[in-house]
């Protein structure tokens, strides 16, 4: 009986072997030929680094960006996820520049020192870092911060979270001063704030009773809390939730409690397919499409770029018509063109009050510095000027009729 | 079912027994066949699901860990700090002393080394800074992991649940003091610490970044062969841990040898954390350590409590940590595809442990069972 049972496994692992080394001589042969014919046409090299893989919404939408890019200018992508935000990053970012990248591409907040740091002993490579704020006064050629008007984004998106409340409102679900939205935040950070305040704005544009709740999680990426803090935030009466925060945590909340969601980062309809409306995002392809473009033509790249609408950054996924309300694109579209020619502003002074009073100056944080010293006005011509005196966002004011739970982080 | 499983208590088909030794030279190569037959059926997972070849991806992960200068300082980096700690927390495993809670001690040795960076930095000299930074983070860590042990000693309460649950309170400390210290203010992210200045950072040799921890590390891993072997200390913790009743029986002041031990242990997790912040990252953060003070429990045991052999042990750690992420770019798949083939080796290695301690009898006839290991595994292997 034992010596049949060794007899067979040791053919069952011969068979395997041999089935096995035949297969991947085959592969490689395959693997050769796919590389010589999808050789990229530039040469040229770009590596990433990412903070964590395709299972964040937020590094999901790099990556599918740099694939794009990559591929619509032939240049070979080199991909690095799940890199921290320590030395670790440094010697990536080295490293790549080692292996002959002439970009580095990082995608994390606190990438950003050790990118400047590679940037220092590596100066004919190009370190572009996405959401940063260092490079104006960094004083490195090589080093560029880039990021979106996706303040813009939001309010379009606000304008759906806006109809979507008048909907319940009508349907008599709801009565007009129920009509309170729930955020999740990371931090209370500025690229947060502003995030939260021009959604906010875009759904009291329409829905003129809606309220806003913020629950802080003290992180970027923790799937855990932001489910629990969009659970807590519908069962204190939050109608509509919508987050800025990395994971599936408070769309797939949304889904199990039948709350309608708008969405960041992408569309998360395959998580949530019968509550989810409609998301805004950053489209990162054209900023890596002009930094490939630039290195390949020998061009400087700008120190700090802000994609807008006009540019094809910001981009809002298609409306899911099975929850959206009626008339949501139509009305997108309508503020988008307003947006885009100037005639509408998100920060309009005129549509908002800080502390019961018009916000007629504020000095923002632009030069970061430890003392977090304000350095420059932001408020001129009836309107906060956002992302024009560097790409990442300094708007941090608080506003009435949002209330933040827990202002802590 | 009683019935069948009563047959079998009285005429098990094999049963395991302790062996009393076992050539190095045999147990050596029962290792060597362990590696090869993970290998073999790492092999065969990389074919069934991704088709790829999978010389090339070992190759890969070769290029990966050793490719250039800079790789191989930055494997050494890694591998002082995980040796650090697992020669941390050797002493109180050899004297079976649960301690899981390195991770924490680590890190609260860290804060309290960027503490002192980010306080005092700017203010005094570096001949105060230094030794104010090297005593704080060493009390720290001493601290976090004399907890523990004074309740084991006084009150004899789970040291496992108690250490485990200091690694928590750790990391909120940590997440608190990230925000309070953040750089831009609510970022969350302390960024580097004293960037122009430098105060506070450990000296490079040579113009080399980690060459000083590499030394640091050395003359710990010295230190600790030393003590575990011939001082009285390392003694007395290993008979404690073989039995507290024969060490009482002797004269020897368990409850001391447990404090004192933890005291070390915690001292050295502080060193390491200090090693990290002030001497390669110059930030910190909840996940500075990373699970190392996880894993350093696999690299002490792996090695068997020797200093020597955890050399070799974290170096195979981590080369596979280095090799499995090479191969997530170079072959486009996630890094747990290849987190996956990490763990299918480290079980190889921890399982074939078993067949160097115990062999297996069979009914009948007795023969001894290694052959039959890698082949049942490897069964399975093909089936998934």
């Amino acid at each position: 009986m034992k010596k049949i049972l060794a007899v067979i496994l040791s053919l069952v692992l011969v068979l395997s072997l041999a089935a096995c080394g035949a297969k991947s001589v085959e592969k490689e042969s395959q693997a050769e030929g796919e590389s010589e014919s999808a050789a990229p046409a530039s040469g040229l090299k770009v590596g990433f680094i990412f903070l964590h893989d395709e299972n964040s919404t937020y590094d999901k939408n790099f990556i599918e960006a740099a694939k794009e890019a990559c591929a619509n200018l032939g240049a070979e992508p080199v991909i690095k996820t799940n890199i921290p935000e320590d030395k670790e990053c440094y010697e990536t970012a080295a490293d790549l520049a080692d292996s002959g990248c002439s970009i580095v591409f990082a995608d994390s907040f606190g990438h950003e020192d050790y990118m400047i740091q590679a940037a220092q002993e590596y100066p004919d490579v190009q370190f572009c870092h996405a959401t940063g704020t260092q490079a104006h006064t960094a004083g490195l050629d090589n080093f560029h911060n880039c990021f979106a008007s996706i303040y813009e984004g939001r309010y379009l998106a606000g304008i759906a979270a806006g109809l979507k409340l008048n909907e319940m409102i009508d349907e008599g679900k709801i009565k007009p001063e129920e009509a309170k939205i729930g955020y999740i935040g990371a931090y209370t950070y500025a690229e947060v704030i502003s995030g939260y305040t021009s959604f906010f704005l875009g759904a009291r544009s329409i829905c003129e009773s809606a309220t806003m709740s913020v629950q802080f999680t003290g992180s970027w990426y923790d799937e855990t809390m932001e489910k629990e803090a969009a659970t807590k935030l519908i069962e204190s009466g939050c109608v509509l939730i919508s987050q800025h925060a990395d994971s599936m945590g408070s769309p797939t909340a949304c889904e199990n409690a039948g709350v309608p969601n708008v969405s960041y980062n992408g569309s998360t309809k395959s998580v949530a397919p019968n509550t989810f409306i409609i998301s805004s995002k950053i489209n990162w392809v054209p900023y890596m499409e002009y930094i490939i473009t630039q290195v390949q033509n020998g061009e400087a790249i700008d120190t700090d770029w802000t994609g807008t609408i006009a540019t094809g950054s910001v981009q809002l996924t298609e409306i899911n018509d099975d929850v959206a309300a009626e008339g949501t694109k139509e009305a997108i579209i309508e503020a988008q063109a307003k947006l885009e020619d100037g005639s509408l502003k998100v920060f309009d002074t005129s549509t908002f009050t800080v502390g019961g009073k018009t916000l007629d100056t504020h000095l923002a944080d632009v030069d970061t510095d430890p003392d977090y010293t304000p350095d420059t006005e932001a408020v001129a011509d009836g309107y906060f000027h956002e992302s024009e005196y560097r790409s990442a966002p300094y708007f941090d004011i608080q506003i009435d009729g949002i209330e933040l739970l827990n202002a802590e982080y | 079912m009683s019935a069948d499983k009563a047959k079998k208590a009285h005429e098990p088909l094999f049963h395991v027994v302790k062996r009393n030794s076992m050539p190095l030279w045999k147990a050596w190569l029962i290792r060597l066949a362990a590696v090869l037959a993970a290998l073999v059926v790492c092999g065969i997972i990389i074919v069934t699901v991704t088709g790829e070849n999978p010389f090339a991806m070992y190759k890969t992960m070769f290029v990966g860990a050793f490719g250039t200068t800079r790789r191989r300082w930055s494997l050494l980096q890694d591998l002082a700090m995980l040796l650090c700690i697992s020669l941390a927390v050797t002493p109180a495993f050899k004297m079976k002393f649960w301690n899981i809670g390195a991770e924490g001690q680590v890190l609260i040795g860290g804060l309290a080394t960027a503490s002192c960076m980010i306080l005092m930095g700017d203010k005094v000299s570096p001949y105060v800074l230094y030794p104010v930074m090297i005593i704080t983070s060493m009390l720290a860590g001493a601290l976090w992991a004399v907890i523990p042990a004074i309740f084991k000693a006084k009150w004899n309460t789970n040291e496992t649940l108690f250490t485990l649950m200091m690694n928590y309170i750790a990391i909120q400390l940590l997440s608190y003091f990230s925000f309070i210290w953040s750089n831009p203010k609510g970022s969350g992210k302390i960024g580097i610490i004293n960037a122009s200045s430098h105060a506070g950072w450990l000296p490079q040799i040579g113009g080399n970044k980690y060459l000083f921890n590499l030394l640091v590390v050395l003359a710990i891993t010295i230190f600790m062969y030393v003590y575990l072997k011939y001082s009285k200390h390392g003694y007395e913790l290993a008979v404690v841990g073989e039995s507290e009743n024969t060490a009482r029986y002797a004269g020897i002041n368990v409850k001391k040898v447990i404090i004192r031990t933890m005291l070390l242990s915690g001292a050295i997790c502080g060193i390491a954390g200090l090693l990290l912040v002030a001497g390669a990252n110059h930030t910190v953060s909840s996940n500075a350590a990373d699970g190392r003070g996880f894993t350093a429990i696999m690299v002490s045991w792996l090695a068997k409590f020797n200093p020597i052999f955890m050399i070799l042990t974290s170096l195979l750690l981590v080369f596979l940590d280095k090799g499995a992420t090479e191969i997530s770019t170079t072959f486009s798949l996630n890094d747990s595809f290849s987190e996956i083939l990490s763990g299918i080796i480290i079980f190889f290695i921890i399982g074939c442990e078993f067949f160097i301690n115990y062999k297996i009898k069979f009914r009948e006839k007795a023969k001894p069972a290694p052959a039959a290991e890698p082949q049942s595994v490897e069964k399975e292997g093909e089936g998934s």
